[in-house]
This record gives C-alpha cells, sequence and structure tokens, in this order.
C-alpha cells in the first residue's frame, strides 16, 4: 500500500516565530490521524499549510493524485488546489459559519457543492442532498430552512454533510467538536466515525480534547511550540506517554 | 511456529514530570505461546502481569527485546501494521468496556467482525448469539452498554471481544465478577477458541477457572528487576 499524503519537512514562520518546524509523517488511505497540543503549539498552522490555506516556507505536501501519481500540492498552481479541495479534500472547520453560506438553506449548502463538481440536473442534486442531510440525521423537512435558523450542532452536521456529499479521500477537521455541548459531540463523534469507515476516509483531526482523538484517530501526533514531539498508535501515546509534555497533558486531564 | 514469542523483554517508564524517576518494571522475559495453547500469567498484584499484556497489544511500549505475533514485531512494528495485527489477528478482552457513546450494544459486538469485511446480516447475526449466550436481555441489545451494570458491561465486553474469530488473544480476568452461569459460558468459550486453534494469554485470579483452560503457568514475578 502506498501513502494518499506525503508531508515532508514542513516549516512555517510568522516572522521569527515558529508556527510549525521539520514536520514529517506518511498517511495511508483509511487512516485518521489525530493532532494534539495546546494552544499555539502549531497544530492548526500545520493544518492550514497541509489544506492549502497558508504557503509553508518549505517542505512538501505531497498527494496521491487518482491516476497514482504522488505531486507536490505546495507548488501547483491555485487553480488545479482549488480544484482538489473540491473534489478529493474536505476542510471542516470548527466554527460551522466559516465552512457554510449562512444564506442559503441548507439543502442548497450541499447541492452548491456538487454543482462545484459539475453535477446540473435539479432532480438530483436535491435528493441527493435530502439524502445527506438524512445521514447527519437533519430532518427532511429542514431543507430549505437556513442554517442560522439551526443549532450549533446541527450546523456541524450540516457543514459535515456539504464537506462529504463530494466523496473526498482525504478530510481535515480542526476541533470539529469544539464549543459543542458533550451530548451532542457524543453524537458527532458516533457520526465520523461511521462515515469515515463506510467511505473509507483518511482524516487529519486537530483537537486539544483527547477523549476524541481515542475514539476517532488511529494514530496521534502530539506537538508543542511548532514541533512534533511524539507520534505513536494512538492508544500507546495516550496510555505509556515518552516525551514530558505528552505526560504532562495527559496527567492534566480531569477525570468525570 | 508458534503464534507468540517474546524475547528477553524488558520495560521501565520514565516520569519526566516526577524528578524524571526511572522505573524499571521488567527484565529479561521470555514466553511462548503455541497455537491452542492456554497460558496463565500469575504473580502477586504489580508484578508485571497487565503491563506485559500492554506490551503484547502494542499499548504500552518495549524498552527493549521483541514480541513476535504471527511474525510481526510488535515492538517494532509500525502503528498501522499494528492496528492491522490487531483487527484481523489479536483479540483483546480487558477488564473494562470503552465504546463510543451512544452506540447500540449489538452494534458494538458486531463491529469487530465488520471490521475485518464480515456482511452486516452475518455479523449482527453472530452477535446476537454470543449476545444470548452470555445472557444479555435482548431489550438491552438495541441500547448503549455506558449506561449498563458493571457485570452487563463485562459481558458485552467478551462477546465483542470474541465476535471474530482471532488466532492469538489476550484475556484480562474475563471471568471477574461473573455468576457461575456466565462464568461457564466464559470457559466454553475459551476452550472452543483453544478447540480451533487460538494461541492465548490470560490472567485469572479465579484459580479453579485458571485450572481449567490454562495449559501451563508463567510467573511473571521472576522478571521483576531487583533493587539494587
Amino acid at each position: 500500500m502506498t501513502p494518499l499524503l506525503k508531508v515532508e519537512n514542513i516549516s512555517k514562520f510568522y516572522g521569527n516565530r515558529i508556527g510549525c518546524q521539520d514536520v514529517n509523517f506518511d498517511l495511508f488511505p483509511g487512516e485518521v490521524m489525530g493532532i494534539v497540543g495546546e494552544s499555539g503549539s502549531g497544530k492548526s498552522t500545520l493544518l492550514n499549510c497541509l489544506a492549502g490555506f497558508l504557503t509553508p516556507e518549505t517542505g512538501e505536501v505531497l498527494f496521491e493524485m487518482r491516476d497514482g501519481d504522488m505531486r507536490d500540492t505546495v507548488t501547483m498552481s491555485e487553480p488545479e488546489r482549488r480544484m482538489l479541495s473540491r473534489t478529493d479534500w474536505a476542510f471542516v472547520h470548527q466554527h460551522a459559519r466559516d465552512g457554510l453560506r449562512m444564506n442559503v438553506s441548507a439543502g442548497g449548502n450541499v447541492g452548491e457543492r456538487l454543482m462545484a463538481v459539475g453535477a446540473r440536473h435539479y432532480g438530483n442534486i436535491r435528493a441527493e442532498a435530502v439524502d445527506w442531510l438524512g445521514r447527519v440525521e437533519i430532518n427532511e423537512t429542514r431543507v430549505d430552512d437556513r442554517p442560522t435558523q439551526f443549532s450549533g450542532g446541527m450546523q456541524q452536521r450540516l457543514q459535515i454533510a456539504r464537506n462529504l456529499v463530494t466523496g473526498p479521500r482525504l478530510v481535515f477537521m480542526d476541533e470539529p467538536t469544539g464549543g459543542l455541548d458533550v451530548s451532542v459531540q457524543a453524537r458527532l463523534l458516533d457520526l465520523l466515525r461511521g462515515l469515515v469507515r463506510e467511505m473509507g476516509l483518511s482524516a487529519i483531526i486537530v483537537t486539544h480534547d483527547l477523549a476524541v482523538v481515542r475514539l476517532l484517530a488511529d494514530r496521534l501526533m502530539v506537538m508543542k511550540d511548532g514541533h512534533v514531539v511524539e507520534t505513536g498508535l494512538t492508544d500507546q501515546v495516550l496510555d505509556d506517554p515518552q516525551h514530558a509534555y505528552t505526560q504532562l497533558l495527559v496527567s492534566s486531564v480531569l477525570q468525570v | 511456529m508458534a503464534m507468540i514469542e517474546i524475547n528477553n523483554l524488558s520495560k521501565t517508564f520514565t516520569l519526566h514530570n516526577q524528578g524524571s524517576a526511572v522505573i524499571p518494571v521488567m527484565e529479561g522475559a521470555n514466553l511462548t505461546v503455541a497455537r491452542g495453547e492456554c497460558v496463565a500469567l500469575t504473580g502477586a498484584s504489580g508484578a508485571g502481569k497487565s503491563t506485559l499484556m500492554r506490551m503484547i497489544y502494542g499499548n504500552y511500549l518495549a524498552a527493549g527485546g521483541s514480541i513476535l505475533v504471527d511474525g510481526l514485531d510488535v515492538a517494532q512494528a509500525e502503528p498501522r501494521e499494528i492496528l492491522t495485527l490487531r483487527r484481523e489477528v489479536l483479540g483483546y478482552v480487558s477488564q473494562f468496556l470503552r465504546v463510543v457513546p451512544r452506540v447500540p450494544t449489538l452494534e458494538v459486538v458486531a463491529e469487530p467482525l465488520l471490521s475485518v469485511g464480515v456482511e452486516k446480516e452475518t455479523a449482527l447475526a453472530r452477535a446476537r448469539v454470543l449476545l444470548t449466550q452470555l445472557r444479555i436481555p435482548e431489550r438491552l441489545w438495541g441500547l448503549s452498554p455506558t449506561s449498563f451494570s458493571g457485570g452487563e458491561q463485562q459481558r458485552v465486553n467478551i462477546a465483542r471481544g470474541f465476535a471474530h474469530t482471532y488466532p492469538a488473544m489476550l484475556l484480562d480476568e474475563p471471568t471477574a465478577s461473573l455468576d457461575a452461569a456466565n462464568r461457564a459460558t466464559v470457559l466454553g468459550l475459551i476452550e472452543d477458541a483453544k478447540a480451533r486453534g487460538a494461541a492465548i494469554i490470560g490472567i485469572f485470579h479465579d484459580e479453579a477457572a485458571r485450572d481449567q483452560v490454562c495449559d501451563r503457568e508463567i510467573d511473571v514475578s521472576v522478571y521483576t528487576p531487583r533493587a539494587q
């Protein structure tokens, strides 16, 4: 098996400050990798470099195209990268409003993504949109409502539907359960896990919630001050952390 | 070839935030388990029985030595190789159930089968058989086990652990806190697994259970490093 994504020596600086430095890893098809670390550790910077929102100073982000070629997404042209982000990638933002069109109906939010990849038949688009709203547990009767009329958890599920409707191969998630009630979080986690397995998705999830990565991620990367300090199997890193910072992180979680 | 072969295994814990204390917990451990064999780990609490099991499962990192499970050295393997091993070859029944909230019991039990590609109906049918055998009332199957009693959760955990016919299994106190009837069921499941050729390592404080299903005992306290 060959990796879907090969990340080599990615560094990003903000002036003299380090955003992230010398990050390397491979992600294989169907694998879910979690990135944890405190605020300011560079995990969101890294995610944004991988997803093409930020340009790293050094390094390559090699992505396996559908024809099997490994292409560097850092150096590819903007239109090419934009097409990739519609067809093969998805990005789930922490705040649903950053990933949704708030003044377009729920059905329109999902349908728009399909139209962006060439769907034109209104009936098919609407049917597919309704199907996806069902999969993320949004009732068909809400298809013409705008996201502004939805609760936070529903908005997040709508964002996921909008992102996954085009059948991407790689999903980036930035704190997908942040700011939601724990009961809503659990529901979202269950949903994400099911979708990842059914669709064979690869995913990179940035979060500071260790319980979320334990349930969702196969592998874990721990970041501190822009550097990766530890990587490994998720349960191994959480149950037998080797680095001082990871030990501190794991022992700082409040038990309920 | 042995299914599980452990050579010269050692383990230390370094507590960086507690004065960088280095605690050696295991040294020079050797163990071989053949197909169809069940080996009990014995030794007082703290001797390292669970630590050894967790290392075999890849949950704890080995400090040195090798842990071959079906030919893969868990002490050196990549995370994804260990995940494949866990999915297909090596089952683990821990003492505690850890599941995503909200997933119904029937699916929790069927999940290991679904993840190796078994058809959904076949997987659910097998889950129903196991839940019936372990006396989980049918009215609970559609509910999440997170709200069950301790004993029920343990039985769901066992059902899940035995859903897929793993060639190798780790069992951590599988009969603890079970009533006589369920205990007999679990011992039956272990004997069936042995009969189909599974290599099993178990921790049993229940001596009668150990005598019934285990072929050998390994006292892990001989691998506990002595204070200098």
